[in-house]
């Protein structure tokens, strides 16, 4: 008698997760209104920025990231628009800044003459930005910011 | 003129023909007035001329240039991903807009030039990518070299250097054109390289790496 009670509640319980989980839309913020098992629209693409001032580097070893549009340029085994402004002999003119001495490196440490063959595809690690909100935020904290948390007195 | 009583050969029947031709070339008319004769020339010059040209203009459509698989594979399929392809506004660049010259005898002058890329055509110098690829650099330092002498003149067409809004630009780009468009230090062609076109290979070529 008590065993078919407990399969009753059980089957009620059932039933009434069921219930409650049919009732909930499946939907999340980032999607919208937009179905899981159906693709949306997509967003419309946000604008780059197109400015030449640095952007600050959330910690030393970041790449800087591009200030400005590189639609269009291109960067294979032939030509590196990047570098028509940045390589060392052109920033006089271009006034951009020079890529990094550590470009010039090799992975034994050796400095060549030029930009070194594994650091010649800028995109790898320098992006550029867009113009948007970002639909998930980032708590991310700076070293700075972190040590004047822990020191005597504070946040500063 | 004589006639002799033997069958004449081909050459020599060709030859008294020519001569008979002439004679009545370099004499005045007697059968049409004059009138007549200056209009005829007139209206003959006026066809002459309007199928001279119109056979020009047909060969200065991009429909004509991509007619040649080497153009339509290589070039055309390129210039599609650019902006002077597909932009906002909609606006954009045939072949002939940048590649001939508008003015007329600067136009005939490019024209009797292309004669050789029939001839490369017919004779497959650039047939395959492979070969196409070979050839890049050098047929793209003939078109920069082109555009360095007339100081940019096709891009000038549409990009007018006095019309230029700098304050409507990107701060890059209106530094960069304050200091060297403005001037007359360089030419557009001198920093827009490949923006129609993939790039060769640019080891060498002056402002690359």
């Amino acid at each position: 008698m008590i065993k078919h009670l407990k399969i009753a509640l059980l089957v009620a319980a059932i039933a009434a997760a069921t219930g409650t989980l049919a009732a909930e839309s499946l939907t999340s913020d980032l999607r919208g209104s937009t179905p899981l098992n159906d693709e949306g629209p997509a967003a419309p693409m946000a604008p780059t920025r197109n400015t030449s001032e640095h952007e600050t580097r959330n910690y030393p070893e970041q790449p800087p990231v591009i200030p400005h549009s590189i639609d269009g340029y291109q960067i294979d085994l032939r030509s590196n628009k990047c570098l028509s402004c940045h390589a060392r002999a052109r920033t006089g003119e271009s006034q951009a800044p020079m890529v990094s001495i550590t470009h010039f490196m090799d992975r034994d440490g050796q400095f060549l003459a030029s930009v070194s063959p594994r650091r010649f595809f800028c995109t790898e690690c320098h992006v550029p930005q867009s113009v948007t909100n970002p639909p998930v935020s980032n708590d991310f904290v700076d070293i700075d910011t972190m040590l004047s948390r822990s020191a005597p007195g504070g946040r500063r | 003129m004589s006639v002799e009583p033997k069958a004449p050969s081909f050459l020599k029947r060709v030859w008294s023909f020519a001569v008979e031709l002439w004679g009545v070339l370099i004499r005045p008319s007697s059968v049409f007035a004059l009138g007549v004769l200056v209009l005829a020339g007139f209206v003959a010059g006026v066809m002459f001329w309007g199928a001279f040209n119109t056979a020009l203009e047909l060969t200065n459509t991009e429909k004509f240039c991509t007619s040649c698989h080497e153009m339509r594979d290589n070039l055309f399929s390129e210039l599609k991903s650019t902006i002077h392809f597909s932009n906002r506004s909609g606006v954009r660049a045939t072949c002939p807009d940048c590649h001939v010259p508008h003015n007329w005898t600067d136009k005939i002058a490019r024209k009797m030039q292309a004669s050789k890329e029939v001839w490369g055509h017919l004779f497959g110098f650039i047939d395959t990518r492979e070969k196409f690829m070979d050839k890049r650099l050098e047929l793209a330092l003939h078109e920069w070299a082109r555009f360095k002498a007339n100081d940019s003149l096709e891009c000038r067409n549409c990009h007018s250097a006095d019309s230029m809004d700098v304050t409507k630009q990107s701060p890059r780009a209106a530094v960069a054109h304050e200091r060297y468009l403005f001037t007359g230090e360089k030419t557009c062609i001198d920093c827009h390289k490949g923006i129609a076109h993939h790039l060769p290979d640019m080891r060498g070529v002056p402002g690359w790496q």
